[in-house]
């Protein structure tokens, strides 16, 4: 666990979060209102395009295309965005990012960071490494703020806040803006207008004051160095300008060739998220201009598993991603299990593949999330670069049972299977010799006819889970087979 | 036209009667039905849980079983799906691991074969009223590999509507999954069990005397649930309701 974040060592596996959330009856109700809105409008907004079936196969093409000569656009990018004036590191892991951060904020004397909203950064634990050295992050977009002032995690990709309901945001702006910085009026009440306006005024101050900004990127483009954020307040715009220096965290896999790729992805990313035909900002940076925004600027590509991932056939595609949690908002798991289960910045479908391909499947909550998913395929059918998850959930469950061979720094190793399966690998095992000789199967089936009044109600072991909220089908007098045999007299 | 049919492991030990009715609706209206001997199972439940290597005897005993025949048919929305997708799947990995072209070979021949039985029935045999009688009022419940995996679209829709007697009513949130999805169900048992009890509400609240499915498998969890809460609703498959005729009623 080396290169990753800390701050979610020691989760507890998916099942057991997931029956904790399950049991919260406000969490559910908070994520059933939020998903389901956010899914019917964007199926209005996908619906008004009738392209959509060829935007989203260019872009998986675009993706596809770029992954395959990830080098060479990489290098191209670090080209472009030097020749503009800005500064590239290479970042192999969440610890060699952070220490880049970190180096990069001291050199310029200060102590506080203004933050863009960024997957990135937090899937590093940057936050929590400057603090280590004496530096305070502020988030800006107002969900990041609202989980920061709630010494909370985020439980959604683009919401991060959406397990929080408006009166629960009122009382933690109204007890703990004070401590961060401007406190919110007296008598603030949880409309919706009152809450935005009490951020405002909070994060005004600090991006007046603010000399580093810190960003993650949406996409970037390998001919121009052009980094590009969509959003929705326009407070990543003030991060991105006001600061003096501004330092960019970014995944490798981010990088598009031309600007013209540009044109796909801006057409289904804000449709698939905010379910908006455009998203009211869009903000591109190329290097450093004279006398318009930041006067130094700092790219740190960063690898984080991201390369190991890349060398999986089969699980590669997650690479395609861009984040825009459609799969979250239809998922009938993440919806009922909540964002918290999922150990992992990235929740839902795409956590479930993402982060046990970056961080590998040795912890208990990465060996569990591939299991997070009744395979049902909503979120492949929404996603706009047509990520086949349920294939690579499927993939992944056999790495978990089976172990075999990975890429790990870079490296082929072979990994054992996780433990807590060699109970169900046996009766794998069995299952398939009983199902590889009919006559067996039979004698199994008659077996279980002739002791069927015997059959518990309950089961016991794994079983108990299905006996507690189902009924156990009656095993009937006689199998089919049977059936057949003794009407049909065995002709085929 | 001769037919073999693929009763699936589920319907052969728990569920005969819908392997009667499909036998005794496809002869109905023509068809010759086999039922190949060495037949088991699809092999789903090992492959999704992640046990790829244990499905290949499966895969090519499938092959070996219907090898005589040109039509494959199955009362199961899953096992096709599972024939059809991951088959292929499952020949592609054996030869990139370098053990040849013979299960690939297989695959190859099961998926054009395959058929699940709504999908036999409309584009096949090309009927929509198949002279069934089931005075009742019906719900329908899309189950997710027969919605997004085959594609079934219309199909059991149209056959439901043509039913003598048959009343449908509109299932609220048809497309979401009932939270079956095999071994999560034990897996995953709270949300699993979250999910289901949404779906009966959803079932309950058209106020339909049956709900019906194209997969018996969807139907144990959806049917286990509303019998666990003592609800009146019963679950019944596709094959079950079409099958059923004023001379030979369902019961």
């Amino acid at each position: 666990m080396s290169g990753t974040s800390d701050t979610y060592l020691g989760m507890p596996a998916f099942p057991a979060a997931a029956r904790d959330a399950v049991r919260n009856e406000t969490l559910r109700e908070n994520l059933r209102h939020a998903t389901h809105t956010i899914r019917d409008k964007r199926a209005k907004a996908v619906a008004e395009l009738d392209d959509w079936a060829l935007l989203r196969a260019a872009g998986r093409d675009v993706k596809e295309r770029t992954l395959r000569h990830l080098d060479h656009y990489l290098l191209q990018l670090e080209e472009s965005v030097t020749a503009a004036g800005g500064t590239v590191h290479w970042a192999a892991d969440a610890g060699e990012a952070n220490r880049i951060v970190t180096a990069l904020v001291k050199q310029t004397g200060q102590s506080e960071v203004v933050k863009v909203k960024s997957m990135a950064t937090q899937e590093i634990g940057l936050n929590e490494a400057l603090e280590a050295e004496g530096i305070r992050a502020y988030e800006t977009d107002l969900a990041e703020l609202i989980v920061q002032l709630g010494d909370d995690r985020p439980s959604h990709i683009l919401v991060p806040a959406i397990h929080r309901n408006r009166g629960e945001i009122r009382d933690i702006f109204a007890q703990r803006m004070g401590s961060w910085g401007r406190p919110a009026l007296a008598g603030l009440s949880d409309d919706p207008a009152e809450l935005a306006e009490a951020a405002r005024v909070h994060l005004r101050e600090k991006f007046l004051r603010a000399k580093v900004g810190i960003s993650g990127a949406n996409f970037m483009v390998a001919e121009t160095g052009t980094l590009v954020v969509v959003e929705s307040e326009g407070n990543g715009r003030m991060c991105l300008t006001l600061p003096e220096t501004l330092i960019s965290v970014v995944g490798i896999e981010k990088v598009v060739p031309t600007w013209q790729d540009l044109e796909v992805f801006l057409q289904t990313l804000p449709r698939s998220s905010t379910a908006e035909r455009m998203n009211p900002y869009t903000s591109m940076w190329t290097g450093t201009t004279d006398s318009d925004g930041p006067r130094t600027f700092h790219l740190v590509l960063l690898d984080n598993g991201r390369t190991d991932t890349l060398a999986d056939e089969v699980g590669r595609q997650a690479l395609r991603c861009i984040r825009c949690s459609a799969c979250l908002n239809v998922c009938p798991v993440y919806e009922r299990a909540g964002g918290h289960a999922y150990g992992s910045v990235y929740p839902g479908p795409i956590g479930a593949i993402l982060s046990p391909q970056l961080r590998g499947t040795g912890s208990d909550v990465d060996a569990s999330l591939p299991y997070a998913s009744s395979l049902c395929g909503a979120c492949y059918d929404v996603c706009p670069v047509a990520i086949d998850i349920p294939e690579v959930l499927v993939h992944l469950r056999e790495r978990v049972v089976e172990g075999g061979e990975v890429t790990r720094n870079g490296e082929r190793v072979t990994i054992k299977p996780a433990k807590g399966h060699t109970a169900e690998r046996a009766a794998m095992r069995a299952a398939r010799w009983v199902l590889d000789h009919p006559g067996a199967l039979r004698a199994g089936q008659r077996l279980a006819s002739r002791t069927r009044r015997l059959h518990p109600k309950r089961l016991p072991g794994p079983g108990r889970a299905w006996t507690d909220t189902r009924a156990l089908p009656e095993v009937p007098a006689e199998s089919f087979r049977d059936w057949w045999q003794r009407t049909r007299g065995g002709a085929r | 036209m001769r037919v073999a049919l693929f009763v699936t492991c589920v319907n052969d030990t728990l569920y005969p009667r819908t392997g009667q009715a499909v036998v005794r609706l496809l002869e109905r209206l023509g068809v010759e039905v086999d039922f190949p001997q060495p037949q088991t199972c699809c092999g789903q439940p090992q492959f999704n849980t992640g046990y790829r290597h244990e499905t290949e005897p499966l895969v090519r005993r499938f092959d070996r079983a219907f090898a005589d025949h040109e039509y494959v048919v199955t009362p199961s929305g899953s096992c096709a799906a599972m024939v059809r997708d991951n088959y292929p799947r499952i020949g592609a990995k054996a030869a990139a691991e370098g053990r040849g072209e013979e299960l690939a070979e297989a695959a190859g021949r099961a998926v054009p074969k395959t058929y699940e039985l709504t999908e036999f029935l409309v584009d096949v045999l090309g009927v929509t009223d198949v002279g069934a009688w089931f005075p009742y009022a019906v719900t329908y419940h899309p189950t997710c590999h027969g919605l997004r995996v085959l594609g079934l679209g219309e199909r059991p829709r149209r056959l439901l509507e043509q039913v003598k007697g048959l009343e449908l009513r509109e299932l609220p949130g048809a497309q979401e999954c009932c939270g079956f999805g095999g071994t999560f169900a034990v897996k995953n048992a709270a949300v699993s069990a979250a999910m289901g009890a949404d779906k009966v509400r959803a079932v309950e609240s058209t106020g339909a005397g049956a709900v019906c499915t194209v997969d018996n498998s969807c139907l144990m969890h959806i049917g286990g649930t509303l019998a666990k809460k003592g609800s009146a609703v019963r679950p019944v498959h596709i094959g079950e309701i079409l099958a059923a005729t004023e001379e030979e009623p369902y019961v």
